[in-house]
């Protein structure tokens, strides 16, 4: 190998692959998993009443941020990036658009707009120092928010998790048993929900909410 | 169906959450290629089958994904205990004697 060569490799440290997965060029057209579904065309024609109103956030920017409480370029890095602490053991923050949720002792999802997860996870990889990881995950999942009066009793059928006030107030997520599936549930608001759902699982999910919610009234919105 | 306390969730969740493992705390030999058959196969295929108190490797596997122990009993199936991954436990077979 040439000195040239060399000296290449040596500036390619460190090695990771990071991708902008929503370019602003042509290119290939990002598509959420329901897609297919077509929830906006839903949200115009449905029902306007109804117990539980069901809204999919497509193409959000998903990182899965690993790393050790005990690294404090991590912890400092995120707050300094975010303005946002790193949420403790079953809860959620969130600052501005962003929103971070506690998924196990060494691992948060951060959920931010599609567009800024390029240059956000740039900016983190660029404050954080030592064992740690991000991933851009944005594909492989999907957020659901499941709200209205009757958005609990959905969730009853769904998951055998205690969703009463007292064990499940609003900003604590779990992630837990839905339907057949698993799912990450945070609790948004007094009767509003947010579930991510993994891509495959999707259109399951969206069938089955479909059919848990019917005899409260299904209201799709956009 | 039980109702497991995850010691990384810290809380109790539902028994379908998790997965069994089999026994706890078998150490990796650390010269594999210095061991003799015997050694390799009992840490490979050998376990103990207890009547009474066993310690056992979970993982809470629709939950945080973590893998934790559980002291166990196997006559009565009650759950003595739940604990860290890299934690002794509290509650021995020789204790209880």
């Amino acid at each position: 190998m040439s000195e040239q060569m060399l000296a290449e490799q040596q500036t390619l440290i460190p090695v990771y692959a990071l991708m902008d997965q929503l370019p602003e060029t042509e290119g290939p057209r990002p598509e959420s998993p329901l897609c297919h579904a077509d929830l906006a065309s839903l949200a115009e024609q449905g029902s306007r009443e109804g117990g539980v109103r069901l809204q999919e956030q497509a193409l959000l920017g998903h990182l899965v941020l690993r790393g050790s409480l005990q690294n404090e370029s991590f912890v400092q890095g995120f707050a300094q990036v975010m303005g946002m602490a790193l949420p403790g053991a079953l809860e959620s923050a969130a600052a501005g658009d962003a929103s971070v949720r506690w998924i196990s002792p060494d691992e948060w999802l951060l959920i931010v707009p599609g567009k800024q997860a390029f240059s956000l996870e740039k900016q983190l990889r660029e404050v954080m120092a030592g064992h740690f990881s991000i991933a851009n995950v944005s594909g492989g999942q999907t957020v659901l928010v499941l709200a209205g009066q009757d958005a609990v009793n959905v969730l009853k059928k769904s998951t055998g998790y205690d969703l009463r006030d007292r064990n499940f107030p609003v900003g604590k997520v779990v992630t837990t048993t839905f339907a057949k599936t698993q799912a990450v549930i945070r609790r948004t608001g007094q009767q509003e929900w947010e579930l991510v759902v993994r891509r495959s699982f999707a259109d399951y999910v969206w069938l089955w909410l479909q059919d848990a919610s019917a005899e409260y009234g299904l209201t799709v919105t956009a | 169906m039980f109702s497991i306390y995850c010691p990384y969730c810290e809380e109790h969740r539902e028994e379908e959450e998790f997965h069994a493992k089999g026994q706890a705390h078998i150490a990796r030999p650390r010269d594999p290629e210095s061991c003799s058959d015997k050694e390799w196969g009992e840490y490979l295929y050998f376990r103990d089958n207890p009547r009474g108190l066993h310690h056992e490797l979970w993982v809470h596997a629709a939950g945080c994904r973590k893998f934790f122990n559980i002291t166990r009993d196997t006559q009565n199936y009650e759950i003595k205990e739940t604990y860290k991954i890299e934690a002794e436990p509290r509650i021995t077979a020789t204790q209880a004697q």
